[in-house]
């Protein structure tokens, strides 16, 4: 049940079947930055998925659209998951906020904006949640060197 | 020297709707929240009006440490998330290597994990039920809870060798197997869990002081539940029976018999008896796979994650490389993402990962229930008192070291 159920959200949400993989038994979609509000907003409401699992980026430095922004999805009447994938570029790296689908997305996007600078349009409060005010910096891009310290109150000497 | 330190949070608020209405810091660091978290409250007498949840105090860049490890290296890291069920870390980080590199592990290794992963959630039970017990006043109920969480962390002692943090889970297999007569004290350590059980629900379920501090207290509805992103033991006291256990089984939680226990209205007090009812689950559980243990090895026979036997490695010359390789440059795991999700003792415990081939991992993301729950903790803290704050914080279970990362 749980595969026919993916295979018809694949069917409908990617009729030529060019974006969608099937992988360890989770459903991956690759859309476009500017389908992503309406590919959610199809999979809330057609597909029960309800459940904001997650939202990250990964960072890949040598590609042209740099950021991919990866969000996971539960439906908890299905019991199966989707992985919705979008690619955007350094320059303007922007997505929809999911804010207006779903709660859990505030505190996960502004993880992923102060992680990554991914800017979440539609999201209100992007104030650093895991690292303080005045960082500078997204320190998981690859190019944040590890051992850079920003020390909140200077060391003693 | 200029002794004005700045502000590491940027509150919400800094205004009030009401004039009457006076705004207070709860945090970072408060004898009545177990766990460093900074609350930001509108008050209005004595009720919250609003509230302002910081976390990130324990931010430690494990993400990006992640990144600049070997696989195996990662397992003392990732037992630091949730800290009180460290095993269930272990195995859920585990077993997406494992799924990411397609090896299935042996069948002990299978039932011994799920057998640990269930005693590993009676720790974190036990001691988050006996946390908001003393937060309440009830000493005695905490001793006896603590207690027992005590024979537990020694006994785990003596299989893994730590008592908190163990490093116990293995890519492909286990550290190392049962010492002799291990089984025989978990069962004398269930049947006094079960005597000591018996009196905290005594001495606590219907008495009228903590019915009142947790009946009606902290309410979340189902749909907000979801739409909050909470899962594990909060979603369950809401009276939705989801559990990955029985919704998506993994490890060998399919040929076991229990059940879902669920709440009825999602309050402090449904959270509490939901703990309570799990952990009695989790011993049925237990005592099920004692005797479903099957004999054999408990590491797959895998040279590209397995290291081999000492014995060997110091014998010949084809262990001592495939030793140092794997020690030095990390089991190759195939280019490709992944995400599993195993049943944490707070809700969905998802690791996202991400590999280029190579022995070190690409990207390491964990979706950590606390994290989440933080996110919606104001809707449990707005409305209710002041001191209502310690129960209803004590019942999400917040875990700051998978909460900041």
């Amino acid at each position: 049940m749980a595969a026919s159920i993916l295979d018809t959200v694949a069917g409908e949400l990617d009729p030529a079947g060019t974006g969608s993989t099937l992988a360890h038994g989770t459903l991956v979609l690759v859309v476009p930055a500017a389908q992503l509000r309406g590919t959610v907003e199809r999979l809330k409401a057609e597909f029960g998925f309800d459940l904001f699992l997650d939202v990250t980026a990964v960072d890949w430095p040598r590609d042209e659209l740099r950021f991919e922004v990866v969000y996971h999805f539960y439906a908890t009447t299905h019991r199966v998951r989707v992985r919705v994938k979008t690619r955007v570029p350094a320059a303007d790296p922007t997505v929809d906020s999911l804010t207006f689908l779903y709660g859990s997305a505030r505190f996960m996007e502004r993880e992923c904006h102060e992680m990554y600078g991914i800017a979440f349009r539609g999201n209100d409060d992007l104030r650093p949640i895991l690292l303080y005010e005045g960082f500078k910096g997204h320190p998981l891009r690859k190019d944040y060197p590890k051992q850079q310290e920003q020390p909140l109150v200077p060391y003693r000497k | 020297m200029d002794l004005k330190l700045p502000n590491p949070v940027r509150p919400a608020f800094v205004k009030t709707e009401h004039d009457d209405a006076v705004i207070v810091n709860i945090g970072p660091s408060h004898p009545a929240t177990h766990g460093t978290v900074q609350i930001i409250a509108a008050l209005d007498g004595e009720k919250v009006l609003r509230a302002d949840v910081h976390c990130g105090y324990l931010h430690r860049g494990f993400e990006k440490e992640c990144e600049d490890h070997t696989w195996h290296n990662l397992i003392p890291y990732v037992d630091r998330l949730n800290y009180c069920s460290a095993l269930i870390n272990d195995f859920a980080y585990c077993d997406a290597v494992e799924q990411l590199m397609g090896v299935a592990i042996t069948p002990r290794a299978r039932y011994l994990r799920t057998l640990l992963a269930e005693y590993s959630r009676l720790a974190d039970h036990l001691t988050c039920v006996a946390a908001t017990l003393m937060e309440l006043g009830a000493m005695t109920a905490f001793l006896y809870l603590v207690m027992i969480r005590d024979y537990i962390y020694e006994h785990i002692a003596d299989l893994t060798g730590a008592r908190v943090t163990y490093s116990y889970g293995r890519i492909g297999g286990l550290a190392r197997d049962l010492p002799a007569g291990w089984t025989a004290r978990l069962v004398a350590i269930l049947d006094q869990y079960e005597d000591f059980i018996g009196r905290v629900h005594g001495l606590v379920d219907r008495n009228r002081i903590f019915i009142d501090r947790m009946r009606n207290v902290g309410v979340i509805t189902t749909e907000d539940a979801i739409n909050w992103g909470y899962t594990g033991p909060i979603l369950r006291s809401t009276g939705a029976p989801r559990d990955l256990r029985k919704d998506t089984p993994y490890l060998a939680y399919a040929e076991l018999d229990f059940e879902v226990p669920v709440g009825i209205k999602g309050d402090n007090y449904d959270r509490y008896y939901v703990r309570m009812r799990e952990m009695d689950e989790s011993v049925h559980m237990i005592r099920q796979l004692v005797d479903m243990l099957p004999a054999g090895p408990i590491n797959v026979d895998d040279p590209r994650c397995v290291l081999p036997e000492k014995s060997l490695v110091y014998g010949e010359i084809e262990s001592l490389i495939t030793h140092f390789k794997l020690i030095m440059d990390g089991p190759r795991v195939p280019a490709g993402e992944i995400y599993v999700a195993h049943e944490g003792a707070n809700g969905e415990l998802g690791f996202y990962l991400v590999s280029d081939g190579s022995g070190t991992p690409y990207k390491v993301h964990v979706r950590a229930p606390s994290f989440v729950h933080m996110g919606g903790a104001h809707r449990m803290l707005e409305g209710y008192q002041l001191a209502d704050v310690v129960p209803t914080f004590g019942s999400i279970n917040m875990i700051g070291g998978e909460c900041d990362r």
